[in-house]
């Protein structure tokens, strides 16, 4: 399994721009459509074509380790899950937006009817959709790199070793 | 095994056309006129100021709906800890 210097090249290129416009929709999920769930599969995306690009053993040794994949799927649930709780704790009840309009993180108060659009209002709301991007991001990859552990794929220089391995089996008699 | 009587694609065409005409009576509903729309409305009207939140869809689905949001987050976990399971190495 290899891929060329075109495909490589392009994805080194393409993929920090998926993962800006990936946390870009989880982002402005309150103010556009996205949210979490979906700008979390776009971040995921940008995983899968690394993976794709690159040898999966190459992914395992520099930068990607299954192991904190899932500690950040863990983590998103847990972040989840306590901005929840913190509605039970600190106002009245589990899910309640203790953070709207509180003048806080995410806080400001929200002009009626239309208006431009203003990042830091809606209280937990956008707190919920990093939770959510980060767990979706994280169970995502999970999935794609369990995956490619299944596969046996061949390294570089093995596949640079038997280059001709088409021809070989068309001579059989 | 029982013996079908019937040849399956007499079968098939059977089914094909009790249900086309079980679902004729669907084509005559009009279409974006629910019977009970009290909830809905209130959502559109009262969702930016209980909530804070530009987006209806969002303010439904991570505030007044924020069990379900929960609930699917935790199915998505527990697939991932379904598909860890199958792939897991064994040494």
């Amino acid at each position: 399994m290899v891929t060329g210097l075109i495909g490589r090249t392009a994805g080194r290129l393409l993929v920090p721009f998926i993962f800006i416009f990936g946390f870009y929709i989880v982002a402005h999920g309150h103010l556009s459509p996205g949210g979490g769930f979906q700008g979390g599969a776009v971040i995921a995306t940008g995983v899968a074509l690394v993976l794709v690009c690159y040898y999966y053993r190459e992914c395992m040794e520099h930068f990607i380790e299954a192991k904190n994949f899932k500690l950040i799927e863990s983590a998103g649930l847990i972040l989840f899950i306590c901005t929840a709780l913190a509605g039970l704790v600190l106002a009245s009840g589990f899910f309640f937006n203790w953070l709207n309009a509180s003048g806080g993180l995410f806080g400001n108060a929200v002009e009626y009817g239309a208006n431009v659009g203003d990042l830091f209002t809606a209280g937990i709301i956008p707190v919920l959709n990093f939770a959510v991007g980060i767990e979706v991001f994280g169970g995502l990859s999970v999935v794609l790199l369990y995956m490619f552990a299944g596969l046996k794929e061949t390294t570089k220089e093995e596949d640079d070793a038997e280059p001709h391995n088409f021809a070989q089996t068309e001579e059989l008699p | 095994m029982a013996r079908c009587s019937v040849p399956p694609k007499l079968a098939i065409f059977l089914i094909i056309a009790v249900t086309l005409i079980l679902l004729l009576p669907a084509f005559g509903l009009s279409f974006g006129h629910p019977l009970a729309s009290g909830t809905d409305q209130y959502y559109i009207d009262h969702s930016q100021e209980q909530t804070g939140s530009n987006n209806v869809v969002t303010a439904i689905v991570f505030d007044f709906r924020g069990f379900d949001t929960l609930g699917e987050a935790t199915v998505l976990f527990i697939a991932v800890l379904g598909v860890a399971m199958f792939f897991r190495r064994t040494h």
